[in-house]
């Protein structure tokens, strides 16, 4: 905690906009009452309009607990401290129902597992329909059209016929394409990418991360990216935070994270790329 | 033969509202001792045919061997001894864990089938070591561990059952870049010690040149390009591995979005090169 | 190793849960005891007739000059054993046969879905009547009547959750390493059955308890001179002046109804992924 690093002022001032989600002093435990463990040790966070915050970290640091934590999906057990803005709405501490009114119409979670996302036993077109008919008031044939569009801008091959079909008739990466196509359904103004592109090769990942882009450069879409790829991260998270321990160690612009590691976790992450010196080792 | 797998002429459809042909006409070997790594677009094939290699998936043609039987259907019956020593990771490591077991016993399961089998035991908590988890964990239940954590966890229960050939299916995706290597690294060296073959199925070249012997490149089903990995690498000759690798996003911290190929793909990928199968 | 404790979550806790369990507890607990403390012998029939309600007979007498309050109390040890041990029945027989169904599938599927076909196709009280009729009138011969009815939605019900469970990976984990059947049956599918299976057994305890009187009411059951609550109802038909020799045993029927139903509903709250607060939250 002790060596955050503010992120540039210069960036910031670019960024104009105020932030439309606060994350503030955010820790979580989860256990029985006696037996708290404390998984997420005051964090915070600024989501703004037409950024995308990358998350980084290790394995098991806490990346999902948070981005959970924000749409009050934690288990029952969770005790959730510090502040959740959403504008001037306070999330901590809401009740289910006011937070399921914010859930997928406002904040979208792309989640980790897409098949934590799909019902196993709908078709892919009643999910995508049924989501957009509920929240955006539209006519069934409206929707269907919206649908496929959705399916053709995350493509998924023959959005048409693939409205007909039921999640497990996919591949794994078609299917977090598919969770990813019902989380941008409904417009949300902030989205919380869990690995969204874990499961894709690199050239379908290529188009998702143009996505995301385009959607936060035109719509001003506020977006957390949590991956551990820090080549998705380079491509388009406008800032960084690097998490380890349920702990953020450090924060910056983009350039700089990688540029000038101030952490010695961030330094030693850099260097478990992929083509650098410490993985060849690793794997010799 | 002295090959440990072979697939010969595998043909994969599912007949739905249409008929989608995952898998068409593929042909490949391990060898003991041996890693092959397979890789392509998401949707190409490869879990349909890492499905059938293990018997999950029924083949519309041609056939699948280990060690010169042929590897019959996972039926409701009790699969044969002989055949528990072919294991499989699962993609999706969410529902490859059982949510009401407790990861220990899980793990118990397949140290099981070793045992069954006349292999040596061992301890669940030896296995989690080896994925990199702490050895508390044999208590959690899968819902409370993370991403990474699970899928380790169904890596160590794959590999708690000693495999003779293991099938990984995308095993390490959701890890960090340095459990990614030290995993696909242990993976390796298991693989390695055991006289066990290993198809390790990802999307990740750069990862998969630094475990793999031997590289498959599959796009719609086919085989575009095979053959020791570092020249596919190095030297890709077909145009859908040249675009692969072109994607990779560079780390420089610069913002380089990789340019994303149109969502129509160019036809020539689709094209078979005599030259680009079997390189050597 | 962690100690295994029951401890129940502050969030499963609801009101009508906990005022349906201290009820229907409260009659499981008279239904066992009752004979050991009732004032009066339900049978014997020497009591002014057709007494009102009063200090010394709590609930009045019937035509015949019997203690309703001693025949209520003990008319809850025949129905309510008797409903729980049909409940217990159908649960094994149902859950055993759906499970088979499910798992194997193919003609053995085929074969055990015509069947419960068959019986769910003719309305419950209708079938129960027949069955009843033609064995007779007798208590016992109503159980097996309504069990003839209720085990096909246990069969369904765990069929359709095999079903879903027989292809997750985690099953077929188990079975590449060489699990049998039975195995498979035991350690991978039956755990997840158990919770929804325990929602509909106690939501058909309700339902159990109305179809036993309702057949005694009928005179297809308990036969006089019985105290059974159906049978008492139906006597209170006679006497229809005097209204608490019926209001009592309709209260009666009414609060372990209820309270069975309130039970099921907040164990459905507890079991049921989608009422819970859980990732699926997500999509609506
Ligand atoms: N329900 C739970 N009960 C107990 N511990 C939990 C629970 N859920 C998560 N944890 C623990 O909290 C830590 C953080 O988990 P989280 O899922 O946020 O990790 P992550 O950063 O997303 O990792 P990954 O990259 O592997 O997905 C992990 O160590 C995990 O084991
Ligand atoms: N049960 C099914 N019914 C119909 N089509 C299916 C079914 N399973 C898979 N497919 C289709 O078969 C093709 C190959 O699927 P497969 O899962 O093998 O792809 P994959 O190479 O593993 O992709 P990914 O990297 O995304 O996991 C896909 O186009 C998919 O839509
Ligand atoms: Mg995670
Ligand atoms: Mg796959």
């Amino acid at each position: 905690m002790s060596d955050i690093t503010t992120p540039q002022t210069a960036d910031a001032a670019a960024a104009s906009t105020t932030p439309v989600l606060t994350v503030d002093g955010l820790t979580i435990g989860i256990g029985s009452r006696k037996n708290v463990k404390s998984i997420v040790k005051g964090i915070s966070l600024a989501l703004t309009p037409g950024r995308i915050q990358g998350l980084a970290g290790e394995s098991g640091s806490g990346k999902t607990v948070t981005s959970l934590a924000m749409l009050g999906l934690l288990p029952s057990n969770a005790v959730v401290g510090g502040s959740i803005r959403l504008g001037d709405t306070e999330l901590v501490g809401m009740t289910h129902r006011q937070l399921n009114e914010i859930r997928g119409r406002r904040i979208a979670m792309i989640f980790q597992d897409p098949s934590s996302s799909l019902h196993p036993q709908l078709t892919v077109g009643t999910q995508l329909t049924d989501h957009v008919k509920r929240h955006m008031k539209m006519s069934s044939k409206q929707a269907r059209a919206h649908a496929i569009e959705l399916l053709d801008r995350v493509r998924v091959p023959n959005p048409a016929e693939a409205l007909a079909r039921y999640p497990h008739q996919f591949s794994g990466g078609q299917r977090q394409r598919i969770a990813i196509a019902i989380a941008l359904a409904c417009d949300p103004i902030v989205l919380l990418a869990d690995e969204p592109t874990t499961a894709l090769d690199v050239t379908v990942q290529a188009g998702i991360l143009h996505l995301l882009r385009d959607l936060a450069d035109e719509r001003q879409l506020a977006v957390l990216l949590v991956t551990h790829d820090l080549g998705v991260m380079s491509a388009i998270a406008d800032d960084i935070a690097v998490m380890r321990h349920g702990e953020i160690v450090e924060s910056n612009v983009r350039s700089e994270i990688f540029v000038n590691p101030q952490h010695a976790y961030t330094r030693e992450l850099l260097a478990s790329l992929p083509g650098a010196a410490g993985f060849e080792e690793a794997s010799e | 033969m002295s090959e440990l797998l072979e697939v010969s002429d595998l043909v994969i459809e599912y007949h739905g509202a249409t008929v989608v042909r995952a898998v068409d006409h593929v042909s490949l070997t391990i060898a003991p001792g041996e890693v092959l790594a397979l890789v392509g677009e998401s949707g190409c094939g490869k879990s349909s045919l890492a499905r059938a290699v293990v018997g999950m998936e029924k083949p519309r043609a041609g056939a699948v061997t280990y060690r010169g039987s042929e590897v019959p259907l996972l039926g409701v019956r009790r699969r044969r001894a002989q055949f528990t020593s072919i294991q499989m990771v699962f993609q999706d490591p969410n529902s490859s864990l059982n949510p009401r077991i407790r990861v220990g016993q899980q793990i118990s399961e397949g140290i099981r089938a070793a045992v069954e089998r006349g292999d040596e035991g061992s301890q669940p908590e030896e296995w989690l070591e080896r994925v990199g988890l702490p050895i508390e964990m044999v208590a959690r239940y899968a819902h409370e561990l993370s991403g990474g954590q699970r899928q380790r966890v169904a890596i160590a229960r794959a590999l708690a059952a000693r495999p003779d050939l293991l099938v990984a299916d995308e095993p390490i995706s959701a890890l960090d870049a340095s459990s990614q290597a030290s995993v696909a690294d242990m993976m390796r060296k298991l693989a390695l010690d055991a006289g066990a073959g290993l198809l390790f199925i990802s999307h990740d070249l750069a990862i998969v040149r630094l475990i793999a012997d031997r590289t498959v490149v599959m796009y719609r089903g086919k085989i575009v390009e095979s053959g020791v990995s570092d020249l596919i690498w190095n030297d890709p000759v077909h145009p859908y591995t040249r675009a692969l690798i072109s994607a990779i996003p560079e780390p420089d911290g610069k913002g380089n979005l990789p340019a994303a190929p149109a969502a129509d793909a160019p036809e020539e990928w689709r094209m078979t090169l005599p030259e680009a199968l079997d390189r050597a | 190793m962690r100690k295994r404790r029951l401890k129940i979550p502050a969030a499963w806790i609801t009101p009508l849960g906990v005022i349906g369990a201290v009820i229907a507890i409260a009659w499981v607990g008279i239904a066992f005891t009752a004979r050991l403390w009732v004032p009066f012998d339900p049978l014997s029939q020497d009591l002014p007739r057709l007494q009102a309600p009063g200090i010394d007979t709590l609930m009045g007498t019937d035509a015949l000059g019997r203690d309703i309050f001693s025949r209520l109390m003990t008319g809850a040890s025949v129905t309510i054993p008797l409903a729980l041990m049909l409940v217990l029945m159908s649960l094994v027989v149902g859950t055993l046969i759906g499970a088979i169904a499910g798992y194997f599938g193919k003609w053995v599927d085929e074969l055990l879905m015509r069947l419960t076909d068959l019986v769910m196709a003719f309305p419950t009280v209708i079938l129960a009547m027949v069955v009843a009729a033609a064995l007779g009138p007798s208590l016992f011969n109503a159980v097996i009547a309504a069990f003839v009815v209720s085990w096909p939605q246990y069969a369904r019900m765990t069929r359709s959750i095999v079903l879903g469970l027989r292809t997750q990976n985690y099953v077929m984990a188990g079975r590449l390493m060489g699990f049998s059947p039975f195995k498979t049956l035991r350690v991978d599918i039956a755990p997840n059955v158990v919770g929804p299976i325990l929602v509909l057994a106690s939501l058909d305890v309700g339902t159990a308890i109305l179809l036993l009187s309702g057949l005694s009411f009928l005179g297809l059951g308990a036969q006089p001179p019985t105290a059974e609550w159906g049978s008492m109802i139906s006597a209170a038909i006679q006497n229809f002046d005097s209204w608490w020799i019926g209001l009592f045993p309709g209260l009666a029927i009414l609060t372990v109804v209820m309270a069975f139903n309130f039970v099921g509903d907040s164990l459905r709250d507890i079991f049921d992924p989608t009422s819970q607060v859980s990732r699926a939250g997500a999509r609506s």
